[in-house]
C-alpha cells in the first residue's frame, strides 16, 4: 500500500517546536525509580510453578539417551520435557536449526546448550530434579576457535553442510565435502589491484577481536501459560514479541493467533534479546502441566546459553597517495557464529568503509560454526569488530603522510549523493558535519596532556525502518493513548509520544505510550538496528495527522461550513479565514467532548513498512594513559561527537551516546570469553567477566550533531548503533599514540598490554 | 525441604516467612513477600541490582541468608518514596535521565541514598568508587552519576 508519508514527510526545517527537543520527564521512569516497573521475572501468576533447564557439560558431543524417569517420579516434579517433546522439524533448515538451539535433539553443540527442563513446585525441587535425569552422551572433538574450525581436519559440527558461496580456487571453503563455512560472502566495487598501483602508501595488518556479552542486567526470564484450549500466553523481556510469536508458531506447530507474547519491562538487551531461549521451553512444560511456568536464568546461564557478538578475525590493507586519496581497500574476515548462522556478519563488510568515497574495494567475509553459544545481535551487529581494524589503518596512513587525523578523514568522506559499495546512493547525510564539529571541539582542539595519547576514530550504521503497526486513540476528555508493538528499550516510549504531542499540540503530559501484546497490532519488526524511534515517529506522526483530519472533518459539522473552511494550527481547529465565519477555535478536547458519542470514536492506525531511515555517522575523541609497569589502560577523556538528525530527547540521544561508549570501553580493554581445553566458558559470571563499573570511566562528552533527515516528518536519524562503532579503534589508537605501538588485538586487558610492551622494547634492542 | 520461621521488618512494616534454608534474602523479599522492586542480576554479589539496607547497612541481598534475616530491619526501594512524594535522589533521576532501562535503578538508589547518608556532600570521584559496586550497562554512568550529585546538593540546601 502506498503511504503519503512515505514520500512527503512533511519536514520543514523552520518549524517551530514546542516539544521535539525538549527533555521531560520519562512516563515510564517513576516506576522505575521506585520499584514498581514490572520486569519479566516481576511477573507472578497464581499456581506458577519453576522451571529450569539441564545443560550439556559437554562441548559436542552425540546424545545417545536420556532418562527422565527418576526425575519424573520426584515429588513435586509436574513436567519433564526433553528435545523429543518438540515438533521434529529437519536440521540444517532456519527453524530446524532454531528449535535445536532452544533443546538439543541428536547433538550438544556447546557447553550450556539445554537438555532436558522440568517444571516443578519449587526451585530447590526442580534443581534436585534435574540432577537425577540421566544423560548418556558420546564425547566428540570439539573446536572453539573458528581459524582452528576452517582448516580441513577439524571436527565438523554438520556433516550436511556445505558453504554457500563456496568459489573455486578459495582454498577455505569448498562446497563438495562438509565444512564449519556457513558462507563465503564476496562484495566489493572496482579495481582493487589498479588502485593499490596508484598508491603511494599501502598499510595492511591483521586484527583479532574477542567475543563479548551484551551484557544486560536483567537475566532472561518468561513466564507461560496453557489455556484448557490451547491457548498460549507469554510474558518475556524481549526486544520483538510479533517476531518471537511468529517464530514459536513455526518451531510448536501453533496457531500464532493462539499465541499471544506481552512484552514486560526490559531490563537491557543491545541486540541480545532478539532471539528467545527458555520461551518455547517453557511453553512446552505450561502446555503438558496446565499451569503456568517461570524460567528464570542465572547469570551463568545468561554467559554459557545466550548469545555474545561475534568475534572475529580481519586481514584489512588500505591504500593512500601522498595527497591523502585513499585508492584501494582490501579485507578478508571471519567471523564465529557459535553452532549455527546467525551472526548477521554481511552487516560487516557493507559498513566497515562506508563514510570513505572508495572507488576500489574488494571483501571477502567467512562466516564460521564452532562449539560456542549462538551469538546474538549487538549494536550495530559485527560491524564495531572490523571498524577497530579499519581505523587502526587509516591513523598508521594519516600519520604517514603527516596529516591531521580528522583532515584525512575529511579528504576521503563520503558527501550527499555518494554511492556505497552495497549500491545504496545517500541522500543527505552527516559525515562531513560530524567530522567538522569533531575538529572544533575543545577536547580536539586542546593539547594532548603529558604522558598520555589521544585517538580518534569514525564510524557508521545504515539505521533501519521497517514493518510497524501502531493506533492512536483519543479518548472522549481530548487525552491520547498510543498503542505500540516495537519494545522500549532504553526509553523510546517518551520520544514517541513527544513526537506525536508535537504533532496534535498537546502537551506530551496529555500522551501515553502502551506496549502492545501481540494480539492487539499487526506485525512489528523487532526493536533493533536503531529503528524504532524513527519508525514510530512515522507512523504515529501519520496517525495523528489522520486524525486531525477526522476532527477537521468534525468540526466543519459542527460549524456547518465546508472541510476547507476549517485549519489545525496550534493544536486547535478554527476558521481557515474571515468569510468561513466568527466561530470560537475548538481544542483536540472540545472535539472529543462533544463527538465521541455521537459520531464513534477518534482513532487512527497506520501499518507499514517504513522506509528513509537516514544513515549515522560519528567521530570518538579519546585521551588514555597507560602504565608500563601494570598494563593497565586509564580512560582520561572521551568525546562523542554524532549526527541524531534532530534529538528528539536530547538527554536520551546523549545517554544512547555515553551508553555506547562505556560498553565500547569494556570491550576495548577487558570483556572476553575465556574457554578451557575442555571448551567450557571459564568466566561465567560479573567477577571473572569484567564489564565497567563508575569508577572505571570518566565522564563522556557528547556533541551532537543535528543534519536533518528529510524524510522524518522531524528530521531524525537513529542513534542507538553509531555509539559503540568507533570505540575499540579510538581506544586503540590513542594507545598507539600514548605507548608508540597500536594494538591489533582485543581485549587490551593488562597482561596482554605488558606483552605488547615488551615486545616494543624488545624490538627497540 | 523443612522450612524455618522468621520473622523480619521490611520498610518499616513487620513479616512473617516460611524460608528454607539455602534461600537468601533477596529470595525472601522477591519469592515470599513479593516485593520485587528489588532485582536479581547476578545472585553473587556482583552486579549491586539487589542492594538493600539490613540494620542501616547497605549490602547485596542475594548474599545473606533468608535465616539469617530473623529479627533484622530491611530497607528497599520500595520504602524510599513517601507516598507520592519522591526522594530527591528519585527526582534528580527522572529529571537529569539517571536511567534507561530501569533494572539497576531500584539497587544505585539504594546504594546512593546510603552514601549520602554517610557522606552528604561527596565528590564526584567518591560517587563513582562508592557505586562501582552497582553494574549499569545503559548510561555508560554520566547522568547516573550527575543525578546523584544533584541530589546530593538538593539534600544539602546548597
Amino acid at each position: 500500500m502506498a503511504h503519503d508519508i512515505l514520500e512527503n514527510s512533511g519536514f520543514a526545517a523552520d518549524r517551530k517546536l514546542n516539544i521535539v527537543g525538549t527533555n521531560p520527564i520519562k512516563h515510564d521512569g517513576w516506576d522505575k525509580v521506585t520499584g514498581a516497573a514490572k520486569f519479566s521475572s516481576d511477573v507472578i501468576l497464581p499456581g506458577m510453578l519453576v522451571g529450569k533447564i539441564l545443560r550439556s557439560p559437554h562441548a559436542h558431543a552425540v546424545i545417545k539417551s536420556i532418562d527422565t524417569s527418576a526425575a519424573a517420579k520426584l515429588a513435586g516434579v509436574k513436567a519433564v520435557v526433553t528435545g523429543a517433546d518438540f515438533p521434529q522439524i529437519k536440521e540444517g533448515t532456519p527453524y530446524g536449526d532454531m528449535t535445536r538451539m532452544v533443546m538439543a535433539q541428536e547433538k550438544v553443540y556447546h557447553e550450556g546448550h539445554p537438555v532436558a527442563a522440568v517444571a516443578a513446585t519449587s526451585e530447590s525441587i526442580a534443581k534436585k530434579a534435574l540432577k537425577l535425569i540421566k544423560v548418556e552422551y558420546e564425547v566428540l572433538p570439539h573446536v572453539i576457535d573458528p581459524v582452528a574450525a576452517m582448516q580441513p581436519d577439524a571436527p565438523i559440527l554438520h556433516s550436511y553442510m556445505r558453504t554457500k558461496g563456496a568459489k573455486p580456487g578459495d582454498p577455505k571453503v569448498s562446497a563438495d565435502r562438509p565444512s564449519n563455512v556457513v558462507e563465503r560472502y564476496e562484495l566489493g566495487v572496482g579495481d582493487v589491484e589498479a588502485g593499490f598501483a596508484e598508491a603511494d602508501f599501502i598499510v595492511e595488518r591483521t586484527f583479532d577481536t574477542k567475543p563479548m556479552h551484551q551484557g544486560y542486567i536483567e537475566p532472561q526470564s518468561c513466564i507461560a501459560s496453557c489455556s484448557e484450549e490451547g491457548e498460549i500466553e507469554l510474558w518475556c523481556c524481549t526486544q520483538a514479541p510479533f517476531v518471537y510469536r511468529d517464530r514459536l508458531s513455526e518451531i510448536l506447530k501453533v496457531d500464532g493467533s493462539k499465541i499471544k507474547v506481552q512484552q514486560s519491562e526490559l531490563g537491557g538487551g543491545f541486540g541480545g534479546k532478539t532471539a528467545f531461549y527458555a520461551e518455547p521451553v517453557a511453553i512446552q512444560l505450561a502446555r503438558k502441566t496446565r499451569r503456568p511456568v517461570k524460567i528464570t536464568f542465572t547469570r551463568s546461564e545468561v554467559f554459557r546459553g545466550t548469545g555474545p557478538v561475534s568475534g572475529t578475525q580481519s586481514r584489512i590493507k588500505i591504500g593512500c597517495k601522498k595527497d591523502g586519496t585513499i585508492t584501494a581497500a582490501d579485507a578478508e574476515l571471519i567471523f564465529q557464529t557459535g553452532p549455527y548462522s546467525g551472526s548477521a556478519f554481511t552487516n560487516a563488510p557493507q559498513a566497515m568503509f562506508t563514510r570513505y568515497d572508495l572507488k576500489n574495494v574488494r571483501t571477502v567475509s567467512y562466516e564460521v560454526v564452532s562449539n560456542r553459544p549462538k551469538v546474538a545481535s549487538f549494536r550495530a551487529p559485527c560491524v564495531p569488530q572490523v571498524v577497530f581494524g579499519v581505523e587502526g589503518i587509516i591513523s598508521e596512513l594519516a600519520n604517514k603522510i603527516g596529516m591531521d587525523q580528522i583532515d584525512f578523514r575529511m579528504k576521503n568522506a563520503m558527501a550527499n549523493g555518494a554511492r556505497t559499495i552495497y549500491a545504496e546512493t545517500f541522500g543527505k547525510i552527516g559525515f562531513i558535519e560530524t567530522l567538522e564539529a569533531a575538529k572544533a571541539c575543545d577536547h580536539y582542539r586542546s593539547p594532548v596532556p603529558k604522558g598520555q595519547g589521544r585517538g580518534i576514530s569514525t564510524g557508521f550504521w545504515f539505521n533501519r525502518g521497517g514493518e510497524t503497526s501502531s493506533t492512536l486513540n483519543v479518548a472522549p476528555d481530548g487525552s491520547v493513548t498510543i498503542t505500540i508493538g516495537t519494545a522500549d528499550v532504553a526509553g523510546s516510549r517518551i520520544s514517541i509520544s513527544m513526537m506525536v504531542a508535537e504533532e496534535l499540540g498537546i502537551p506530551v503530559d496529555k500522551v501515553r505510550a502502551v506496549l502492545a501484546d501481540t494480539h492487539q497490532l499487526g506485525f512489528n519488526r523487532v526493536t533493533a538496528g536503531s529503528r524504532t524511534t524513527f519508525s514510530q515517529g512515522v507512523v504515529l506522526v501519520d496517525c495523528a495527522r489522520k486524525v486531525i483530519k477526522e476532527m477537521s472533518e468534525r468540526a466543519a459539522r459542527i460549524w456547518k461550513v465546508p472541510e476547507e473552511g476549517v485549519e489545525f494550527v496550534n493544536g486547535s481547529f478554527r476558521p481557515a479565514g474571515a468569510n468561513v465565519g466568527e466561530f470560537k477555535p475548538l481544542t483536540i478536547a472540545d472535539i472529543a467532548k462533544q463527538t465521541t458519542n455521537s459520531e464513534g470514536a477518534i482513532a487512527a492506525r497506520s501499518d507499514m513498512n517504513v522506509t528513509g531511515a537516514g544513515p549515522g555517522f560519528g567521530c570518538h575523541i579519546v585521551d588514555v594513559a597507560v602504565d608500563e609497569e601494570t598494563g593497565a589502560v586509564e580512560i582520561k577523556r572521551y568525546t562523542v561527537v554524532e549526527d541524531a538528525g534532530k534529538a528528539i530527547h536530547p538527554l536520551q540521544v546523549e545517554g544512547q551516546f555515553q551508553g555506547g561508549a562505556v560498553q565500547g570501553i569494556g570491550w576495548a580493554l577487558n570483556e572476553e570469553y575465556i574457554f578451557g581445553e575442555d571448551g567450557k566458558m571459564q568466566n561465567p559470571g560479573f567477577l571473572d567477566y569484567r564489564m565497567p563499573v563508575a569508577s572505571d570511566v570518566p565522564n563522556i562528552d557528547t556533541i551532537i550533531v543535528e543534519v536533518p533527515n528529510p524524510r522524518h516528518p522531524f528530521g531524525l536519524r537513529g542513534v542507538g548503533e553509531v555509539p559503540v562503532v568507533p570505540t575499540m579503534a579510538a581506544i586503540a589508537n590513542a594507545i598507539g599514540d600514548c605507548i608508540g605501538i597500536r594494538p591489533q588485538s582485543l581485549p587490551m586487558s593488562p597482561p596482554r598490554m605488558l606483552q605488547l610492551i615488551q615486545a616494543r622494547n624488545a624490538a627497540k634492542q | 525441604m523443612k522450612k524455618h520461621h522468621i520473622t523480619l521488618t521490611v520498610n518499616g512494616d513487620e513479616y512473617d516467612a516460611l524460608v528454607e534454608p539455602q534461600q537468601s534474602l533477596l529470595d525472601v523479599l522477591r519469592d515470599t513477600l513479593m516485593l520485587t522492586g528489588t532485582k536479581e542480576g547476578c545472585a553473587t554479589g556482583d552486579c549491586g541490582a539487589c542492594s538493600v539496607t539490613v540494620d542501616g547497612v547497605l549490602q547485596c541481598a542475594c548474599l545473606m541468608l533468608g535465616v539469617e534475616a530473623n529479627g533484622v530491619h530491611v530497607e528497599t526501594i520500595e520504602g524510599m518514596a513517601q507516598g507520592a512524594d519522591l526522594h530527591p535522589l528519585q527526582k534528580a533521576f527522572l529529571v537529569h535521565n539517571g536511567l534507561q532501562c530501569g533494572i539497576c535503578t531500584p539497587g544505585v538508589l539504594v546504594a546512593a541514598k546510603a552514601l549520602l547518608e554517610r557522606n552528604p556532600d561527596p565528590t564526584e570521584i567518591e560517587v563513582r568508587y562508592w557505586l562501582a559496586g552497582n553494574l549499569c550497562r545503559c548510561t555508560g554512568y554520566d547522568k547516573l552519576i550527575q543525578s546523584v550529585l544533584v541530589a546530593a546538593k538538593e539534600m544539602r540546601g546548597a
